[in-house]
């Protein structure tokens, strides 16, 4: 029995929130602050070959590539994005000047007039000759495999850009500090952001980085918050005063990252029982103008592109390709969503092809202990594939109502997927993640870089600190994410901040609790002064990962999802209205049940939204619909009835049997909702599922 | 990029006759909820400047049946128009598409003289003005004119309203017949139309109307006509191809408007048999 792991407490960041006390970037105020913003270009390619400043410069400050001290590239994983443009440009919107002002107003006003020299832009990437990463995943011989399959199923998916649509758009505040700078900002990962300002500013420069209050993430502020705070720090330098530029909605949707737009295709063999012999996978995503974090997008997409089915002989080849549109980015799901689209929709159209029940065909494949995913890594007793599936198909009487429906406007739709919790492969290992607890004058103290974003990092971490020491929830502090204060936690990204960071927090806390000797920590304090207690992560040492041959355990841990669809589509307009969604994931154990039932719901409804309604209109690369009028996300009328049910099935290498939670939600819905309005009679094999695509499905 | 808040000039009026005289002194656009006009703000595509203030003009928020003439105020917002017992009564197609506007916040904020105003061919209120033959009233210093609503636009954004003149009402004959309203606007809330119709039927006589087809409102004259003579549904269905002339823009495509107009008029035809 647990007292704190398990019940949902009060949130550490709650009333902060609910009272406005809250301070999040835009809320922040320095003496002699200035307004920053950004001059972007307006073309997708071509080469800057004029600017003139059609506004009276005085009282401004200026700042071009010229003024960068250090190396004008964000150092992420490869070092080709400048922080602003020097001739060539490669993406609209792309920044190219940087202006900064004491007065919003002026800085509004001011015109820069830019003339360029265009070039031929490439928006399509199979179009592209550019490949930003290739990757190949081979298991068993696929050509000789797909010869003894009695059919074959082929097949191509697509998904669309999506935008993230965090609360609080992009923004930071440079202060000038020492011969450097301190940024307070909006984001996901304070220590990327040190990274990225070391190379720009200079290895020796000082550089200190304050996570703000921050109003959503989904990945949207992974890699972009470097971007934003170099250009900060260059006009704060320069001007010697703080500068705080905050995005507005459209200027965020235009410039920042978006979900990769992705094409796959299927050829799969399999038995007339249903068997699945050989399955043959292609997947291209548009990566956009510059690499950022797309090589790792395609790996976990790749990784997840066979399902969570067994299949001896998988090849897999994933390409990412160069486009001249801003780049893509990290959001929700990494790859996977895409991916498991198209295996999901793959295997509604394989039973179609068979003339067999698309759950029975799911229950022929799925993974089971013992079985071997595409990488070749071995499931133990913690793959729930088919517990999630069997569940969820009672549960909602998914058979009984396909069988209802049909003929009616009504239908059912399931998907079943997975999701690889913590860093790819080695990548765990690379990082070398610590965590810190410290024991103060006012009790005990978590200091890590792992920031709340609003998944609830500051709760669930006390919990898993509370629980392990034996001491009270309200007791436990949790550090402001401060680079000159907390650990080096590692990135706060791939559902890892509970399984990976948690069991750092939950080992710092069994040997503070061990110095304690029995003591209270204020007996102890009081008797012997404070201490600390740093620790770094240790992956399984099971784990096998070769990054050459993509051979290996991907992921120290799968969690798992079976997602059933309810919905009605009206015949004159093409509209879906979801009724009802059954979500029964499996996450090794809920720290937190209301915040877990919170990520469901919440990632459910993103899914939902990215099945449906989100266009991103692209329009000579650059985002035609940058407005929440026009880029349409559902609202709460627009949600279905949800059904969420949490199955525990404990994962010895989590805190207190956890694994990773926040990502599994968004790759089922797509699949869901699709193979829903396959049941509709309607051919429909990519998303946005939007009416007018289902009107051009239903005239086909 | 935003438009610079103080590139704006606004002044205020309380009454009618102060808006106006302002209007006839200097070239300026009246507003009131101001709802269309933030969205331009904030995508930097504002082309006006200099603005009346009409949103304390009290007297223009009246709701109120004169004779057989029911005249809207045009200050009376959607939340007034869902509350209103007169329109309820009278034109409970109305009370039903301000449900539709936005959210609260802009059924609080718009109101029925902006959305004639701003001229938008997405304006969900518009269709109906069309459908039942509305009348505006417009008033300048000069005096006071009546154009029916089917003169009242030119073309896309456009109108007949001279620049010294407020839109101070709009009066609705009686509408005898059953009153259907569909939008069609991709989410439940918070949704600008892709295709909007309203529909009278008394017996043998339809009236239709569709927003969001064309650069404008439109009647659907030659549906109309085409039932009228007595032709079949399919063939108004037809005949309706030529009334309208949507486009693809960022919500929509001119495919989808056309295949939804028919559908919906076809459903509009079956259900008020």
């Amino acid at each position: 029995m647990t007292r704190w792991v398990g019940a949902s407490v009060p949130r550490k960041d709650g009333i902060g929130k609910a009272t406005g006390q809250a301070r999040y970037a835009d809320d922040l105020v320095f003496p002699g602050m200035l307004h920053g913003r950004t001059v972007r270009s307006t073309v997708p390619r071509g080469r800057v070959r004029s600017i003139r400043l059609d506004f009276d410069a005085s009282g401004f400050t200026i700042v071009d590539f010229r003024d960068v001290p250090g190396r004008n590239v964000c150092d992420l994983i490869e070092q080709d994005q400048p922080f602003l443009v020097e001739r060539d440009v490669r993406h609209m919107a792309e920044p190219i000047l940087l202006l900064a002002h004491e007065d919003r107003e002026r800085l509004l006003s001011a015109n820069v007039a830019i003339e360029y020299d265009a070039a031929d832009a490439v928006f399509d990437p199979l179009r592209s000759e550019g490949v930003l990463k290739a990757i190949d995943i081979v298991k068993g011989d696929v050509d000789a495999a797909m010869g003894n399959a009695d059919v074959i199923v082929e097949g191509t998916y697509r998904t669309g850009h999506q935008e993230h649509v965090y609360i609080e758009p992009n923004g930071v505040i440079a202060v000038p500090e020492g011969d450097g700078v301190v940024v307070y900002g909006s984001l996901q990962c304070p220590f990327y952001v040190i990274k990225a300002l070391k190379s720009l500013l200079g290895a020796n420069r000082h550089i200190r980085v304050v996570q703000t209050e921050t109003g959503g993430g989904f990945g949207g502020k992974e890699e972009y918050p470097s971007m934003i705070a170099g250009h900060a720090a260059l006009l704060a330098l320069k001007s010697g005063r703080p500068v705080k530029i905050v995005y507005d909605r459209v200027e965020d949707m235009v410039a920042t990252t978006k979900r990769h737009p992705s094409i796959v295709r299927h050829r799969t063999g399999v038995t007339r029982d249903g068997r699945l012999v050989a399955m043959d996978v292609e997947v291209v995503l548009d990566g956009g103008a510059y690499v950022t974090l797309s090589p790792v997008v395609l790996s976990r997409g790749c990784i997840h592109a066979a399902g969570p089915y067994r299949c001896d002989n998988t090849r897999i080849r994933g390409r990412a390709m160069f486009t001249n549109t801003p780049p893509n980015g990290a959001f929700r799901g990494f790859g996977a969503p895409q991916t498991e689209f198209a295996v999901e929709v793959h295997m509604e159209r394989i039973a179609e092809a068979l003339g067999m029940d698309p759950v029975t065909l799911r229950e022929i494949n799925a993974l089971v202990p013992g079985d071997t995913t595409a990488t070749g890594q071995v499931m133990h007793d913690d793959c729930s594939a088919r517990l999630v599936l069997d569940e969820a198909v009672r549960r909602t009487d998914f058979r009984a109502k396909r069988t209802a429906y049909r003929g009616t406007n009504r239908a059912v739709g399931l998907s079943l997927f997975y999701h690889g919790a913590g860093f790819t492969g080695s990548g765990e290992r690379t990082l070398n993640s610590k965590a810190r607890l410290d024991l103060t004058e006012r009790g005990v103290r978590i200091a890590v870089g792992s920031t709340e974003i609003g998944q609830g990092t500051r709760t669930m971490h006390a919990q898993i600190v509370a629980e392990a020491l034996g001491v009270p929830y309200e007791t436990i502090e949790v550090a402001q994410p401060d680079t000159s204060v907390v650990a080096d936690s590692g990135p706060t990204v791939a559902s890892r901040t509970c399984m990976v960071v948690g069991k750092i927090l939950e080992e710092c806390a069994a040997e503070m609790k061990a110095r304690l000797g029995g003591l209270s920590p204020s007996e102890y304090f009081a008797k012997h002064g404070g201490f600390s207690v740093l620790k770094t992560y240790e992956p399984p040492d099971w784990i096998q990962w070769d990054d050459h041959t993509y051979r290996g355990d991907a992921y120290a841990t799968f969690a798992w999802g079976c997602d059933v669809v309810e919905l009605e589509m009206d015949r004159d307009t093409f509209e879906v209205r979801p009724i009802a969604l059954t979500a029964v994931h499996e996450f090794g154990r809920p720290i937190h049940p209301a915040l877990a039932r919170g990520q469901i719901e919440g990632g459910t409804a993103q899914g939902m939204g990215y099945a449906l309604l989100e266009h991103v209109v692209m329009r000579n690369g650059e985002m035609a619909n940058a407005q929440l009028t026009n880029y349409i996300i559902p609202t709460s009328l627009d949600t279905p009835e949800f059904d969420i049910v949490m199955l525990e099935n404990p994962y010895p290498g989590g805190p207190f049997g956890a694994k990773g939670l926040g990502e599994l939600p968004m790759d089922g819905p797509g699949p869901a909702v699709v193979n829903a309005l396959r049941a509709l009679a309607l051919d429909v094999r990519e998303i946005p599922a939007t009416p007018e695509h289902l009107a051009e499905c239903a005239l086909r | 990029m935003r438009t610079a808040i103080s590139t704006l000039a606004v002044r205020g009026a309380t009454t009618v006759r102060q808006a106006l005289e302002i209007l006839h002194d200097e070239e300026r656009t009246p507003i009131a909820g101001a709802t269309d006009l933030f969205v331009a703000l904030n995508f930097g595509t504002l082309t006006m400047r200099r603005f009346v203030d009409i949103w304390n003009v009290d007297e223009l928020r009246r709701i109120a049946v004169d004779g057989d003439t029911l005249v809207i105020g045009a200050l009376a917002t959607y939340t007034d128009l869902i509350r209103s017992p007169m329109i309820a009564a009278r034109l409970p197609m109305l009370a039903e598409a301000s449900r539709l506007v936005g959210g609260p916040q802009i059924q609080n904020r718009g109101t029925i003289g902006g959305n004639i105003a701003n001229a938008s061919p997405a304006g969900d209120s518009l269709p109906i003005l069309s459908a039942v033959d509305a009348v505006v009233v417009l008033r300048s210093v000069t005096g006071e004119r009546r154009v029916a609503f089917r003169d009242f636009y030119t073309g896309y954004r456009e109108s007949v309203r001279r620049r010294d003149e407020l839109i101070v009402a709009v009066e609705i004959p009686p509408v005898p017949g059953r009153q259907w309203f569909r939008k069609v606007g991709t989410r439940a809330a918070q949704a600008i139309s892709k295709v909007v119709i309203a529909g009278v039927r008394d017996g043998q006589s339809l009236r239709l109307a569709l927003g969001s087809v064309a650069p404008t409102v439109v009647r659907a004259r030659r549906a109309e006509a085409a039932l009228a003579e007595g032709r079949s549904i399919d063939e108004a269905v037809d005949a309706l191809r030529a009334d309208i002339t949507p486009i693809d823009d960022v919500r929509s495509t001119a495919d989808y408007r056309h295949l939804v107009s028919a559908n919906l008029v076809r459903r509009f035809l079956t259900e008020t048999r």
